[in-house]
């Protein structure tokens, strides 16, 4: 904000605390919560958690419905919905396996074809959606089952019967483009920081963390991106007017449909990387993958202070929420706690969450 | 009228040629004949008020101009050349902007992100290409300061603000974006009086810079206030034009009606309509 802005001040306007101003953030209750459950787990759980290697432990997880999250907070904000991600990861990992182990293809095809497959799946969802005019809630549970569905007949067709499709890794192994959807990244620095005993090391001299998985990498990207996107760029401001009055962002000239099928995209490609990443690295694909996952990705974004509504949210806030996520699942594996609070846990975020988020944006918006 | 009020009117008595012209206009949806020929007229620099009582046609009319609607029959020219609108887009393009009842704003947005909502100003080139959001703050802020309002900031949201402060907001980012013809529906119906003797002086303030104003309301009292000519719509037929000074609140007031029943409800209550 510049000066000459600022030049006429109203003299009735006090000025705004900066905690005030913390409290405008969607992600302050995300942030908030990393914090809690940061302070909860170093209490109760094994001192273990925190080293490198626990950490590492926690974000993978977290990176991998991170991903997922982000897509889902984009989705949301730009108003709708999509609960069939977590099926579009097994259908778009069905399909990747196929390029790979079926029709033997390399990555530098298989990889760009599984991302034209999900946002072509992603774009007819939003076609529905956006014709129709029917609630996402109900087109993308549709799909939810659609592609559940097909994932396991096509797994069947293509491996003569088995629910899983193996030998992706034998394919993929001396790809060159390999490094950049599997495995650790920066395995030379963590090999020198062992040397010189700054990282924790095995008897033998190898680190105990190798490098950084590259989902987190990803992860992290995928979030700087959309927060620039949605702070800094003319798609951004429509993202948030298709959310927040498509009616009065049409009439303003924002082009609602296009943003709309566009983020169906996105969001269906970020469940292709995931299932690229997760695929990769187990080095076979099922039905089951990414089950539930559609609940998960939208309970981070609603941790991360995305409105059910639409039209309000960031992607910084998905980013904390899918951190608490992996906290939480993993975290409690450290302490003496039965594993299976980690549902009770998460349906208690998400409640708290909503709640704030409530209230917040009751503050934004002046209701009274 | 009895009070004089403190806005200076335009002398729009005919020196100026007008920058949109509607003749004969008929709209038809279906059986129904919402519009059956009204000529309308609007200058530079003039508050042309459209009045008429609700079903009158008075939406319609304002969404045929708008490019909303295309007209069944009639003919539109603007700034003296025949034309004809596809869509809203269109007469945005050309000059003509709306403001809507709805007002097309965003409660959970920034002022200024409300303000350059679908036409941001960008600064960068290619990939870099992103909003310039230091310079849209600038101009919102500068923007409503002209219009007389004092934000506490650029990202305040326009959920905070009263309903004439939106109004001013929606009005002050038509003019901003060039409009020559400024169409504001109903804008004084959901305001209080302070609000409403804001949203008038803007109205006053937009017609100084030489933009056409047609004002719509059903309210005699707000059109009188400020505006130069006013044309009543009855049953989707203009019953013709007065110019100011030309004509009473009362005389308004019964056009509006269609006549005789007015004048005999008034009596019965009173004269306080």
């Amino acid at each position: 904000m510049s000066q000459s802005a600022q030049g006429a001040a109203d003299e009735r306007v006090k000025k705004e605390p900066f905690l005030t101003k913390l409290m405008k953030r969607p992600e302050l209750g995300a942030m908030a919560g990393v914090i809690l459950v940061f302070i909860f787990f170093a209490i109760t759980a094994d001192s273990s958690m925190f080293t490198l290697a626990g950490i590492m432990n926690f974000m993978t997880p977290a990176a991998q419905l991170g991903i997922l999250a982000i897509g889902a907070a984009l989705l949301m904000i730009g108003g709708e919905f999509d609960l069939s991600i977590g099926s579009m990861v097994a259908f778009s990992g069905l399909f990747f396996g196929v390029c790979v182990v079926t029709w033997q293809l390399p990555l530098i095809l298989s990889i760009p074809m599984t991302f034209v497959f999900a946002a072509a799946v992603g774009a007819i969802n939003g076609n529905i959606v956006i014709r129709s005019g029917l609630p996402s809630f109900i087109v993308t549970l549709a799909f939810l089952f659609i592609l559940r569905g097909l994932s396991l007949v096509g797994l069947k067709l293509a491996t003569g019967g088995s629910t899983q499709l193996r030998g992706v890794r034998d394919q993929v192994e001396n790809d060159w483009l390999a490094p950049v959807f599997s495995g650790e990244a920066f395995g030379s620095l963590f090999a020198w920081l062992a040397e010189t005993g700054v990282i924790a090391t095995f008897k033998n001299g190898a680190p105990k963390v190798p490098g950084i998985p590259v989902e987190i990498l990803w992860f992290v990207v995928i979030t700087l991106v959309a927060t620039y996107v949605l702070l800094r760029t003319p798609a951004g401001n429509w993202i948030f007017a298709s959310g927040g009055d498509k009616v009065a962002a049409s009439n303003s000239g924002v082009p609602v449909n296009r943003v709309k099928v566009s983020l169906f995209m996105l969001t269906a490609c970020c469940a292709a990387l995931v299932a690229i990443i997760t695929v990769m690295d187990a080095g076979s694909t099922d039905a089951r993958r990414g089950f539930q996952k559609e609940f998960e990705a939208i309970i981070a974004a609603v941790i991360g202070g995305c409105l059910l509504t639409g039209g309000y949210g960031s992607a910084i806030g998905a980013f904390f929420g899918s951190i608490i996520f992996g906290m939480v699942v993993i975290g409690l594996t450290y302490t003496d706690f039965d594993q299976d609070w980690f549902q009770v846990f998460l349906g208690a975020m998400l409640l708290i969450a909503v709640l704030f988020n409530n209230a917040i944006r009751k503050r934004v918006t002046g209701e009274r | 009228m009895t009070e004089d009020t403190k806005f200076h009117h335009g002398d729009a008595t005919g020196d100026k040629a007008p920058i949109v012209q509607m003749k004969d206009i008929e709209k038809h949806f279906g059986n129904i004949i919402a519009l059956a020929g009204v000529s309308f007229d609007v200058r530079p620099g003039e508050c042309h008020c459209l009045l008429g009582d609700n079903g009158a046609g008075k939406s319609t009319f304002i969404k045929t101009m708008s490019g909303v609607h295309k007209p069944t029959k009639g003919e539109i020219f603007f700034e003296g050349k025949p034309l004809h609108f596809d869509t809203p887009r269109d007469a945005m393009e050309a000059g003509i902007a709306t403001v809507f009842q709805d007002l097309a704003m965003i409660p959970l947005m920034s002022v200024t992100r409300n303000f350059f909502m679908g036409r941001e100003p960008t600064k960068g080139r290619g990939l870099l290409k992103r909003f310039d959001v230091d310079q849209a703050n600038d101009v919102c802020m500068e923007e409503m300061r002209k219009m007389g309002i004092n934000l506490r900031g650029p990202d305040q949201a326009v959920g905070t603000l009263s309903g004439g402060e939106r109004q001013t907001v929606a009005i002050a980012r038509a003019v901003y974006f060039g409009a020559k013809i400024l169409i504001l529906d109903e804008p004084t119906s959901a305001l209080g009086v302070r609000q409403t003797s804001n949203v008038l002086a803007t109205i006053d303030r937009v017609r100084n810079q030489g933009i056409g104003v047609v004002f719509i309301s059903h309210n005699v009292r707000h059109a009188l206030a400020v505006g130069d000519r006013f044309t009543v719509l009855n049953r989707g037929k203009t019953l013709g034009t007065a110019t100011r000074g030309e004509i009473t609140p009362e005389e308004l007031q019964d056009l509006m009606a269609g006549g005789q029943e007015m004048a005999q409800l008034e009596g019965s209550l009173g004269g306080t309509v």
